[in-house]
């Protein structure tokens, strides 16, 4: 044991590789892109709502968790409020701020299919299973339904407002419907064809439609059609042919020059509307380009300004650029695929090592295995023990996890959903797993942002509303409110990090204002505030030695910023000035974790999804001639050479799609993988396409 | 010009206004105010002048200085006036820029004998004005004078900094005059100087390419050409004889590349430095005498045994056989650099003599030329029609191995006299052994297999055997692949018809011209095409060793010329129809066979990609080392 500690200290460590997670990113169902604040949201199938920020690399600003049997079937946004519809008949406005739902009515129209906002900002429509679309006046803290316009005797599947705000197409089975809004009568009444042969039994859906301002309705459906009609005569201009399935989602640009849409097969198709001469004006909606990113059926594309964004039954975010439309090739003009949610779902309790896995509706409590004898770098070793499930912590009620965390010491676990936090102690007796409810919580401890225990597991950290957090002491013999942290001033947007310093003095909030509040624990009031960055924060640590702040930014910038002077240190100043290498910046992830090492206090561990990094801050730092990724140049060359090549930053590209990395107390580290290929096979089939040899 | 008016006359009150100077001429762009330039050289807006038509007009020449020739300039909203002047055998270039007034003198350089400038042409592009000038040597020369001044008023007159951008060919004739224009960057039309191989008669519009040094089109005009030629708006207008010829012209852009066309494979280009011919859209009348000279040639001087000139002469008079064994001497003796300049003017000698002698023709003369890889089709652009007209196909098929230039025209004409001539009458022509070898092989090949009476890679694909029912019934139930395989042309007509399809062509410029065939040569021809085809897609050639050999996109190239250029006929022909859907079945089910190997390969990829990612369970405990 000895020796090994001796040769970790020289970059030497020993990984528990876990790959028992079965975490399962939810499929997306809907997108809406909002073009004033630059936020895409998206709802996925399990009812939870994101929203990524598109000019700050994509990073998953906020998280609002769903709930059992809350399908989301359609999402819109009016000026900067966020409302979302589904099959269990409801409305739902989103507090922001807060990170959930604000309130929810029932629109008495049986399940909905479609929800659109009208461009200025008035009314909401929706498409409901009976047949009507609802008008809902869109009023200063809530809304009101208003009429129906004239009901029809099929389903409303989807539904687009002229830019006017006059006029409301709406897709159904078999056809598709213009309605004036104000007198609420339908104007046209256009027919989709079904498709030929034994489909023509089969009703055709009006999956997706959008209406332009020249009184260009464009539909999408169920046979495979991108059709363009006339809003004036009600006929058809032209038709393409996309798939052989269902094309499901359409998405025009904001200036109406594009057209993307999805398809059941995983497809992309863009449209653009350019003239057939060049130079003259009369022009026509031509099929350009096919993306093909997806395995599965596309639910929802949304056309942002230098990108497509797509997503569906696969679960990822594909962000995919539009060449033409970006002016230099950056970090914004790559593909950029989004696995992963940009919070950590796994907690380690370090000194005991237990992990806690996060799932929407239970925890998972795992201890880490045991290995016997000592093995060279690169081969495995004897596992004695097998890493061992001690619980499974089903959720109370409907709603999923938000947040959870469990003690350094692994006593305690708490989680908290939007409506409740429960605390829980847990009883290792031997073999014996027990866990007991602590009762009779603060009042405070109703619902908590995000949460974390001191590192001597004593009190524990909620965040809570308005950018506060709680402190709360814990023991044994029960659970004390203590007082509560709030910053001097600012935003009071929801709190998504917490950071505890190891001596227990300081504790640390980021908001997705990207405000980092430091607090003194011993007066219980604010210390300081660190300098707004442009960009999130993903990921922050205080040193156990130096009580630095360490931060990790969505654009991958790192800072470090002493906590006793209020100031960025030296290597943080160093850094800013002579810039981070082109390769580090260009990465697509974002660090989700920053950990120190203290038998080695100048190291920093940092990971995001495909790699793992070691910061040395005694040596120098590269520039942009320097070999970024030289660990195999490294490993050729003896010691002495080895001083002269190394820079200060390692990183190790062993492992691929991780959840979360730890640094154990033992110098060994916990890597938490989620391989993408187990993933695709726990997804349904995709839609049948003939391959080779099946 | 010379006219000059010292009074204005105000158009509405009819009033005439004398001036204080003689003007010379009154200079107006689009768009812009009229400019009035005076005798003495002074410039006034004629606004200003009507304005105060007595105001006083300061004399910028000296008193003999006399204003030769004056444009005016607009581009970026600014005006720039050019005149050029004579005194005293000393040729200046005033530029008159306004806001802020200024004016600069340049110097002429002056060339030995001919010190004049004899016709001007300037153009805008970028932000400079491109002066390009024609002296009576045949020089033309350009300077770039900058739109806007940077110095102001540089008192010292300086010598105006030029390049030589061409060296116009003179005849034996003393030329008096000529006129050039630019036309766009790479071109220049020029009148007055006569055609680099049509000898004395100088009545031509030739245009230049000043990039590559090649007349790129001519035409030639009936009557006296009185050396005036403008440009304007996309058209040359020309006067001669009692008539003013109007020609829309339209200037490709011209780049080794696009000269070079298909034609990757071949490795001599590199020996071979000159550029094809291109054809002038606007002059099709003109299509074939185009013709190279770099400036150099003009003023060659061979020193070896035998000049260049004296074996002219020797040529001119005496016997084919003489005449032979001169011209292998003179390629032997000559040093190669010089050698690359003569070896275009001895092959013009020799092919002007054929042509007007019936019995000269010094085949291994030109062989050997050829042989010395620097003639090329623009430097002798009658060897290949003579060789064709003599039915020599030998010569034809080192020269279609050798020249990279040929126009399609040329190529189209070529592949008409081939396939218009008997097979029997091929067979006795001596012909490279490589090409013939090849296509014996090929043929052989067919027969080698057909005996094995199984095909070699086993490939039936599925679509022929679902056609089989649209097929005309009772026909053999055989492999549809090898049906009709036998090669529809002999040996030697195949070997020859191999190298028309290796040449170097264009589609747009080929796609006329093989209009020109007639219904039986399409036919011939597709049926030759096909055949290759089917031997290609049997993998036959491949055990065939040869030098040059079509390759399989070549022969699909033509094969889609062909049914493009041809489509109704070949539409409405019954003789066409069994090989049309003979073309169309195999070619389907090449598309079915590609469409399989695209599945193979997407899933062999995923094999691939999978192998990786090596599998230890959800568990284990690794040790890794950073360093």
């Amino acid at each position: 044991m000895m020796s090994t500690d001796l040769r970790s200290a020289m970059g030497e460590f020993k990984v528990h590789r876990v790959r028992f997670f079965d975490y399962m990113p939810s499929g997306i169902r809907a997108l809406a892109f909002n073009q004033d604040t630059e936020r895409m949201a998206v709802a996925r199938m399990d009812g939870s709502v994101e929203v990524f920020h598109c000019s700050d690399r994509f990073f998953q600003e906020k998280i609002i968790p769903g709930r059992e049997q809350f399908g989301i079937e359609g999402l819109s946004w009016v000026g900067e409020r966020l409302f979302s519809a589904g099959l269990n008949g409801g409305i739902t406005e989103y507090d922001l701020t807060n990170q959930k739902v604000k309130y929810t009515i029932d629109a008495y129209g049986g399940p909905i299919w479609t929800i659109a906002g009208n461009q200025q900002g008035t009314h909401l429509a929706v498409g409901c299973e009976d047949g009507t679309v609802k008008l809902f006046e869109v009023n200063e803290d809530n809304i009101q339904f208003e009429r129906n316009l004239d009901r029809q005797k099929s389903r409303i599947v989807s539904l687009s407002w002229h830019p006017s705000g006059s006029k409301i197409a709406a897709g159904m089975m078999d056809m598709i419907q213009v309605f004036n809004v104000e007198t609420g009568h339908s104007m046209h009444r256009m027919l989709a064809d079904r498709g030929v042969g034994t489909s023509r039994s089969k009703e055709c859906v009006v999956w997706s439609v959008v209406y332009l301002s020249d009184g260009t309705i464009i539909t999408g459906d169920s046979v495979g059609m991108v059709k363009l009609w006339d809003d004036q005569t009600g006929t058809l201009i032209k038709s393409h042919n996309v798939t052989k399935c269902d094309v499901l989602a359409l998405s025009v640009s904001q200036n109406e020059d594009s057209l993307v849409a999805g398809t059941s097969e995983g497809i992309v198709v863009q449209f653009q509307f350019v003239s057939m001469v060049l130079g003259k004006d009369d022009k026509e909606w031509v099929r350009t380009r096919t993306f093909r990113n997806h395995t599965h059926d596309i639910r929802a594309v949304a056309e942002i300004t230098t990108a497509v964004v797509s997503g569906g039954m696969d679960a990822q975010l594909v962000v995919r650029p539009l060449l033409d439309k970006i002016e230099e090739r950056s970090a914004a003009s790559a593909l950029r695929k989004i696995h992963f949610p940009h919070r950590r779902l796994v907690a380690c309790a370090r000194k005991s090592g237990l992990m806690l896995f996060q799932y929407p509706g239970h925890l998972e409590l795992w201890r880490l295995g045991e290995s016997e004898g000592k093995g060279i770098p690169g081969s495995s070793l004897f596992v004695k023990r097998n890493p061992e499930k001690l619980l499974h912590l089903k959720v109370k009620g409907e709603d999923h996890i938000r947040c959870s965390a469990v003690s350094p010491c692994g006593e305690w676990i708490v989680y908290s959903t939007a409506s409740t936090l429960r605390l829980y102690r847990l009883h290792c007796d031997n073999n014996n797993i027990s866990i007991t409810k602590i009762s009779k919580l603060p009042k405070v401890l109703s619902s908590a942002n995000q949460l974390c225990f001191s590192s001597d597991s004593s009190h524990l950290f909620s965040a809570s509303a308005q950018s506060s957090v709680h402190l709360v002491s814990i023991s044994q013999s029960g659970c004390k409110f203590v007082g509560t942290l709030k910053p001097k001033s600012g935003s009071h947007q929801a709190i998504h990090l917490l950071a505890a310093s190891e001596d227990g003095k300081w504790v640390a909030s980021a908001n997705s204002d990207h405000e980092v509040h430091i607090y003194n624990l011993q007066t219980r009031k604010a210390h300081c505030t660190v300098p707004i960055y442009s960009s999130a924060v993903t990921a922050m640590g205080i040193h156990p030695a130096t009580n630095c702040l360490f931060m990790m930014h969505a654009d991958q910038q790192m800072f470090e910023y002493s906590i006793e002077q209020k100031q960025y240190t030296d290597w943080s100043r160093t850094v800013q000035r002579k810039g981070l290498h082109r390769l580090w910046v260009e990465r697509d992830t974002p660090c989700l974790n920053v950990m120190f090492n203290p038998q080695n206090p100048s190291h920093v561990i940092l990971h995001d999804m495909y790699m793992l990094c070691i910061i040395d801050q005694s040596l120098p730092l590269p520039d942009d001639k320097t070999q970024f990724y030289n660990q195999l140049t490294l490993k050729s060359l003896t010691e002495e050479q080895r001083k002269s090549h190394s820079h200060a930053f390692k990183v190790c590209k062993t492992f691929k799609d991780i959840l979360c990395v730890e640094l154990m107390p033992d110098q060994s580290l916990v890597v938490v993988e989620r391989p993408l290929e187990d993933i695709a096979t726990q997804l349904p089939a995709p839609i049948k396409q003939k391959k080779f040899a099946t | 010009m010379g006219v000059t008016f010292s009074v204005l006359l105000m158009e509405d009150s009819g009033v005439v206004m004398p001036v204080s100077a003689d003007v010379l001429r009154v200079l107006s762009a689009t768009d812009s105010e009229p400019v009035v330039l005076f005798c003495c050289g002074a410039v006034r807006f004629l606004d200003s002048l009507l304005a105060s038509p007595q105001q006083p007009i300061e004399d910028v020449l000296t008193e003999d200085e006399i204003i030769r020739w004056s444009t005016i300039i607009k581009a970026e909203h600014q005006l720039v006036i050019l005149f050029s002047t004579e005194q005293r055998g000393e040729h200046c270039l005033y530029v008159q820029r306004f806001n802020p007034n200024t004016l600069m003198k340049h110097r002429f350089e002056t060339e030995p004998g001919f010190s004049a400038p004899i016709n001007f042409s300037a153009t805008c592009r970028g932000s400079n004005i491109h002066l390009l000038y024609l002296y009576l040597n045949g020089s033309v020369y350009e300077s770039v004078l900058p739109f806007r001044s940077s110095s102001t008023g540089a008192e010292v007159v300086q010598a105006l900094s030029r390049s030589l951008c061409l060296s116009l060919p003179l005849g034996e004739e003393k030329l008096m005059s000529g006129a050039a224009v630019v036309l766009d960057e790479a071109h220049v039309a020029v009148v007055g100087f006569p055609h680099p191989s049509a000898g004395a008669c100088k009545d031509y519009l030739c245009i230049w390419n000043t990039h590559f040094q090649t007349l790129q089109a001519c035409k030639e005009m009936a009557g006296r050409i009185y050396s005036q030629l403008w440009c304007y708006s996309g058209k040359l207008y020309v006067p001669h004889g009692k008539m003013l010829s109007v020609i829309p012209f339209d200037c490709q852009k011209s780049s080794l590349a696009a000269a070079m066309g298909k034609q990757k494979q071949t490795s001599q280009s590199a020996e071979c430095s000159f550029v094809t011919s291109w054809t002038s859209q606007s002059c099709t009348d003109v299509t074939q005498t185009t013709e190279i000279k770099s400036r150099m040639s003009t003023r060659n001087n061979i020193k070896s045994a035998l000049t260049v000139d004296q074996l002219i002469q020797h040529i001119k008079t005496s016997a084919v056989e003489d005449v032979q064994a001169e011209v292998g001497e003179f390629i032997r003796r000559t040093p190669q650099a010089d050698l690359q300049l003569a070896a275009g003017r001895v092959a013009l000698e020799l092919v002007s003599r054929s042509q007007t002698d019936a019995n000269f023709y010094p085949q291994c003369a030109f062989l050997l030329l050829l042989e010395t890889r620097y003639l090329c089709y623009s430097v002798c652009p009658e060897l290949l029609s003579l060789a064709m007209v003599k039915k020599d196909f030998h010569l034809c098929q080192i020269a279609f191995q050798i020249f990279s230039d040929i126009p399609e025209a040329v190529t189209c004409a070529c592949l008409k006299t081939i396939l218009s001539t008997p097979d029997l009458e091929m067979e006795t022509v001596n012909l490279d052994t490589d090409s013939v070898i090849f296509m014996k092989e090929l043929t052989r090949a067919q027969s080698r297999s057909d005996e094995e009476g199984g095909q070699l890679n086993g490939f039936c694909p599925p679509a022929l055997e679902s056609d089989v029912s649209d097929t005309p019934s009772n026909k053999l139930q055989r492999d549809p692949l090898a049906l009709d395989t036998s090669c529809p042309v002999g040996l030697h007509k195949g070997a020859l018809l191999n190298e028309v399809l290796q040449t170097a062509y264009s589609d747009r410029s080929l796609l006329p011209h093989l209009k020109d065939l007639t219904v039986p040569q399409v036919i011939v021809f597709l049926q030759y095409l096909r055949f290759l085809y089917f031997k290609y897609s049997h993998d036959a050639h491949k055990q065939i060793r040869a030098l040059r050999t079509p390759s399989i996109s070549q022969i699909i190239d033509w094969v889609c010329l062909l049914l493009d250029a041809h489509f109704t006929v070949l539409a409405v022909a019954p003789e066409a129809k069994r090989l049309v859907f003979d073309l169309h079945k195999f070619v389907r089910s090449q598309v079915k066979l590609y469409a399989e190997l695209g599945k193979i390969e997407g899933s062999l990829q995923v094999l691939k990609n999978s192998k990786q990612s090596e599998d230890f369970g959800m568990y284990a405990i690794h040790v890794i080392e950073l360093f």
